[in-house]
């Protein structure tokens, strides 16, 4: 009853639509992500799992939930404005990408060689 | 004389030019308002990657945080981003009175998180882990904190929001304020999970 004003396909209502969701949409994205929380917490409070597995699957829980977001929550799709907003997004997520492997590439190797006691004639 | 001055409007300003209704670029406008404060935190989640684990001798993440803690104001920004899609949905059918209810309900679990937030920081600077005790606490201050912020900004602006739409009611231009703060509300629990992820659950790992 409560979105079925919204199912028209007017090109006034087209705005609403994607800009909105529905009641379903939004419970079942707050369920995916109670449960996409829930998880990593457990499995870093309760450590079933070794810790490179941990860390592995935490990070893969949080990559989901993001995405869980973006659709349910902030409604992105390929339609909105016209594909500019997607557009947006993947223009940085690439930027984002560039500067965080970037930084940690670039600190980590610069960390390593400036160990003071570490054995610089193997390193090649 | 008046032909030449018709002629040259029609050469810069073409009948054929679509016509933009008012606010028909916010969004997008918005939207991309929204990725550049995306990499803001891009550089303060690099910078807290490379300084996270230079102690300085101080305390580390494991005698530090308090996932329960962590877990509970993630649940709190949780709460408050489907009850503001509620504000959303009753905006759309037009129901002031519950949009109202149910945006006052986000900015208290709003509060709630920015009190939990406080009371953490005030709990690790009273433990003597202060910004200057080490890289790790500048770079974990700065980042939570810049984080910490944008909530305190949004709650801000949705009590702002609250009081036009009270009193001009829920007309196209607080219906877009309203779709603006809905994005930064939801952007900002998106941020949230990498706050949660990479500093608390990864920190604890180490």
């Amino acid at each position: 009853m409560s979105a079925a004003g919204h199912t028209g396909h007017g090109h006034d209502d087209h705005d609403n639509e994607e800009a909105h969701g529905s009641r379903k949409g939004y419970w079942i994205g707050f369920a995916l992500s109670a449960v996409l929380t829930a998880i990593p917490f457990w499995l870093v409070m309760g450590r079933p799992l070794t810790d490179q597995a941990t860390a592995l699957l935490i990070m893969a829980f949080a990559a989901v939930q993001m995405v869980v977001h973006m659709i349910f929550f902030l409604h992105m799709n390929r339609r909105a404005e016209g594909g500019w907003s997607i557009m947006a997004l993947l223009f940085t997520v690439v930027i984002v990408a560039i500067a965080l492997a970037g930084s940690l590439w670039v600190m980590y190797h610069m960390n390593a060689n400036m160990m003071p006691i570490h054995d610089m004639s193997r390193m090649e | 004389m008046s032909h030449a001055a018709e002629f040259e409007r029609d050469l810069f300003h073409p009948a054929e030019e679509p016509h933009h209704p008012e606010g028909s670029s916010t969004m997008l406008g918005f939207w991309i308002y929204l990725m550049s404060d995306c990499l803001i935190f891009a550089m303060l989640f690099a910078t807290y990657g490379v300084l996270g684990t230079s102690y300085a001798g101080g305390p580390g993440p494991k005698e530090l945080f308090d996932l329960p803690l962590v877990a509970l104001n993630t649940s709190m920004l949780l709460f408050s981003s489907i009850t503001y899609g509620f504000a959303m949905l009753n905006m759309t059918e037009g129901r002031q009175g519950a949009t109202l209810g149910w945006l006052a309900i986000t900015g208290l679990f709003g509060l709630a998180f920015l009190g939990i937030e406080l009371y953490e920081f005030a709990h690790l600077i009273h433990e003597g882990a202060t910004p200057q005790t080490s890289a790790f606490l500048s770079s974990f201050f700065t980042l939570v904190g810049t984080h910490g912020l944008h909530v305190t900004f949004g709650i801000i602006w949705l009590v702002t929001l609250m009081v036009q739409v009270k009193a001009k009611g829920l007309i196209p231009a607080n219906r877009r304020r309203l779709m603006c703060l809905s994005l930064f509300w939801h952007f900002l629990d998106v941020i949230w999970i990498g706050v949660f992820t990479f500093v608390y659950l990864m920190g604890m790992l180490r």
